[in-house]
């Protein structure tokens, strides 16, 4: 009996003890035998499989059919666009080796690659990309993205159904060159062709199993893996495509995507060594991660900007600008990034992130210290008619999550210890906050987040548009309108960045969104992943990886 | 008893179409629709997507068409998941869960009946306590706080067992999970077996058997057991429910490819069809196994009547 129960105080010690052990200590000492790398630290394991977490289960491995990232880590590495995108070259050669584009900005020449082939062996044609165009518009393909392409030439008519898909501008010369047009200049269109929705498909393959061919055993793809094997909501495998034209200098033979969804499951993976790169980490355990895991955590920077939206169709940010204002004002971003959000990510001054050709807007204000700037929030919020005997009550509207709850948690905090502003935080699961947010109704304040699709910042600036279906704080202003339709037109790259400028700083002015921080992606690489290089939209291709001796 | 069996049967029809009437209409209910995302679609695309999926229709007359296509087996197609049809993600799905609820099952009998067993027959002892103070930590810890320690102590510390995931399909992957489902249950099923064992060891049949000389192994083994176990089966019902329910939550911490990671997913993504797929697969598992229970239940009782 005695031994019974001792055994299970054990238990139930270890259990305890086992949280301040030291992490992944079996996987660790196994890699600890051989020095990682070999003598040289470029010595390659005999086996090359990398095992990447991957967030959610992907909707579709049809590239003309998903829309998460998740899914676009997977189709970067089944397929192959026109161009390619690299961390430090920015737009490159993919599918297509050259091309040109015409004077006035609105002709696109693609010359394939005469040894491009798809996963059979079948050679990757210019017929094949504008059949991929095509379908990707096609109504009946029922695509969620395929608005993607409308710089092209009839694309938002085909999309609405107003014209066949054979009217879009897309043109097959010949077998080796492609012929795009557009509906008018786009200097980030070369950015757009590395984008799922701007894929080609293998016209064979998706003919014969129709909307079933994305599939183990059917799929066909161009690009420097092929799909091997797909366990619903347990993992995707790829493997080499020996016919893809840079197969000689692709390394990892085989990579395993793991769908993870939650924060801490995926991290307790990777520490026993099943996972040789996350997706993301749990914020909250950032601490400990850079206390035990500081040579494995890779933090850098990533194209997109956490904001809220102020609802400026309703009281009581409707014709209040003073209002908005002092709140932009009195949130410290610096406090917040250092000690709330404490990833590295960066205090946002500005709305736009560091896009490619764009100068950021850098408000006067960012220059001052705290106090500075509270005063003039304070100023502003009794200019707008309130005062701490008569303080506003304003709701923050954010989804369900531990992050934007902390967030919302230290803002509030901010608004009420400056300008007295008694704050309520509503909390609405995903779908019922998107739902709440887009009726413009309720919503006084709430939490958002936008992403690049491409590295522009007019993907930025597009939102608040007044006709824009994303321009949820209902924000409406003229001359920003017409600022970015000059700029939507205009081929002069530097006047274009100077419209795109002049229109961010006219959403500084007149505050219908308060920008926080620009993200950055935070995950953990074991140290036998050779040539992981950080990419600003995070497109981490296996074929540019290697798994070092360890 | 066919004819009992026939008529549960047959009674379970208008409970199953309850059911998916109350399922069908809530997962309606609920704000925000299945093509909802933070990049918005273009009105036209949305429309389209609307038309294809039939959700243009009237609520009515949708749930007409569920229903005549549910007669013919069809759970239609799942709006996350576009390749796939509901029935296809069910048939991959319910096999693991299966694999993992069945294991977690026969596991929380064998242990737990063995435990209140052993409990019951050292009463008031030192095990019997131990016994006890095991089974009340076991009912007191809920598997999604018990579930990552045992990662962190098995699979992070040790690196005895995986962390989670099926991996190769191995038995060792299924250890973390199956335990982590089944130690509530042991729990119970000790409680009840100890409590039910006293009990019939004070009946007087027992004490006939004892005093014709039976060894107490045959005393135990063929007089004691059969009706001890009947409050047992009574609870393989409500504990079936609460593995099914259990697994949903230990899929997710897991990683396991079963039903519960889609009935989860699903009804986040308001994936109408997936959820209604579940709900209803799972609805008929329940009523199926309760009558299963029943008819051993009656089995094992002689004085329960066919009615």
């Amino acid at each position: 009996m005695l031994r019974v129960a001792f055994l299970y105080a054990l238990a139930c010690l270890s259990l305890l003890l086992s949280g301040c052990s030291d992490p992944g200590s079996a996987g660790r000492e196994a890699a600890g035998q051989t020095k990682i790398g070999g003598e040289s630290g470029r010595e390659l394991a005999a086996r090359q499989v990398l095992r990447r977490g991957n967030g959610a289960e992907p909707q579709s491995l049809d590239p003309h059919k998903s829309e998460g990232v998740p899914e676009s880590n997977l189709q970067r590495d089944l397929f192959e666009g026109l161009t390619n995108d690299d961390p430090e070259l920015g737009i490159v050669p993919g599918a297509a080796r050259a091309w040109e584009i015409s004077a006035d900005g609105t002709v696109y020449v693609f010359h394939m690659r005469e040894n491009g082939r798809w996963s059979n062996g079948d050679p990757v044609t210019a017929q094949d990309f504008a059949y991929g165009l095509r379908r990707s518009v096609d109504p009946a393909t029922l695509s969620n993205y395929s608005i993607m392409l409308r710089p092209i030439l009839n694309a938002e008519k085909v999309i609405a159904g107003e014209l066949p898909p054979e009217a879009l501008g897309v043109r097959a010369i010949d077998d080796l060159t492609l012929e795009i047009r557009l509906e008018a200049p786009t200097p980030y269109f070369l950015g757009v062709l590395n984008h799922s929705s701007a894929y080609p498909v293998h016209r064979p393959t998706v003919e014969r199993y129709g909307g079933r061919w994305a599939r183990p055993g059917r799929l066909v793809s161009n690009g420097a893996y092929r799909l091997k094997d797909w366990v619903m909501q347990s993992h995707i495998v790829m493997e080499r495509n020996p016919y893809y034209w840079d197969n000689d200098n692709t390394t990892i033979d085989e990579v395993w995507f793991y769908p993870i969804e939650n924060q801490s499951t995926e991290l307790q993976r990777y520490r026993a060594d099943a996972l040789d790169m996350t997706y993301d980490l749990p914020f909250r355990q950032l601490g400990w991660i850079r206390e035990n895991l500081p040579d494995e955590l890779v933090i850098s920077e990533y194209l997109g900007v956490y904001y809220y939206g102020l609802n400026v169709t309703q009281p009581p940010f409707k014709d209040n600008v003073e209002l908005r204002r002092a709140l932009n004002l009195a949130v410290d971003r610096e406090i917040l990034t250092r000690q709330v959000t404490t990833a590295g990510e960066i205090p946002a001054y500005g709305y736009v992130p560091r896009a490619a050709n764009y100068e950021q807007v850098v408000p006067e204000w960012a220059a001052w210290t705290q106090e500075e700037r509270v005063a003039e929030a304070r100023r502003l919020y009794e200019a707008a008619g309130y005062s701490r005997d008569n303080p506003l009550k304003v709701q923050i509207l954010y989804n369900t999550h531990e992050n934007h709850r902390t967030i919302a948690v230290a803002i509030a905090s901010m608004w009420k210890e400056a300008l007295g502003i008694e704050v309520e935080l509503v909390n609405e699961e995903w779908k019922v906050y998107l739902e709440t947010r887009r009726t413009k109704q309720t919503t006084q304040v709430f939490r958002a987040g936008w992403i690049a699709d491409y590295n522009d910042a007019y993907n930025f600036l597009e939102i608040l548009h007044s006709q824009s279906g994303l321009n949820d704080p209902g924000w409406n202003n003229p001359q920003y309108d017409a600022l970015l339709e000059e700029a939507a037109r205009e081929n002069d790259l530097e006047r274009r960045a100077e419209l795109m400028h002049q229109a961010e700083q006219l959403v500084m002015e007149d505050v219908p969104v308060i920008p926080v921080y620009f993200y950055v992606t935070k995950r953990l690489v074991k140290p036998w992943v050779g040539n992981y290089r950080p990419h600003v939209q995070d497109f981490i291709q296996t074929k540019d990886l290697e798994i070092l001796k360890h | 008893m066919i004819r009992y069996a026939l008529t549960r049967f047959l009674g379970a029809i208008p409970t199953l179409l309850i059911l998916v009437t109350l399922a069908f209409f809530m997962i309606r209910a609920a704000p925000g629709g299945p093509f909802d995302a933070e990049k918005a679609l273009p009105p036209e695309i949305e429309a389209n997507l609307r038309a294809a999926y039939h959700l243009d229709e009237p609520l009515v007359q949708q749930f007409g068409r569920y229903v005549l296509n549910l007669a013919q087996g069809d759970f239609g197609p799942s709006f996350q998941y576009k390749d796939y049809s509901v029935t296809e993600l069910i048939a991959a799905g319910f096999p693991v869960s299966l694999r993992l609820g069945g294991s977690a099952m026969i596991l929380a009998l064998l242990v737990g009946v063995t435990a209140g067993t052993i409990a019951a027959l050292r009463q008031n002892s030192r095990t019997d306590h131990a016994v006890m103070a095991v089974s009340m930590t076991g009912i007191s810890i809920p598997n999604f706080v018990m579930a990552p320690l045992l990662i962190l102590l098995f699979a992070v510390t040790l690196g005895w067992l995986p962390a989670g995931g099926i991996g190769d399909g191995s038995l060792r992957y299924l250890v973390l999970p199956v335990i982590s489902l089944a130690l509530p249950q042991i729990a119970y099923i000790a409680r009840l077996t100890r409590g039910s064992m006293i009990e019939v060891l004070r009946s007087n049949f027992i004490r006939t058997a004892r005093a014709q000389g039976l060894p107490e192994r045959t005393v135990i083994l063929r007089h004691a057991l059969k009706p001890v176990l009947l409050p047992v089966v009574s609870y393989l019902g409500p504990a079936t429910a609460a593995v099914i329910t259990g697994s949903v939550v230990i899929e997710q911490i897991f990683g396991v490819p079963g039903l519960g990671r889609y009935f989860v997913q699903g009804a986040l993504n308001r994936d109408y069809t997936l959820v209604m797929g579940v709900v209803v697969f799972y609805g008929a598992l329940i009523i199926l196994f309760n009558l299963l229970v029943d008819l051993v239940y009656a089995w094992l009782d002689p004085k329960v009547k066919y009615a």
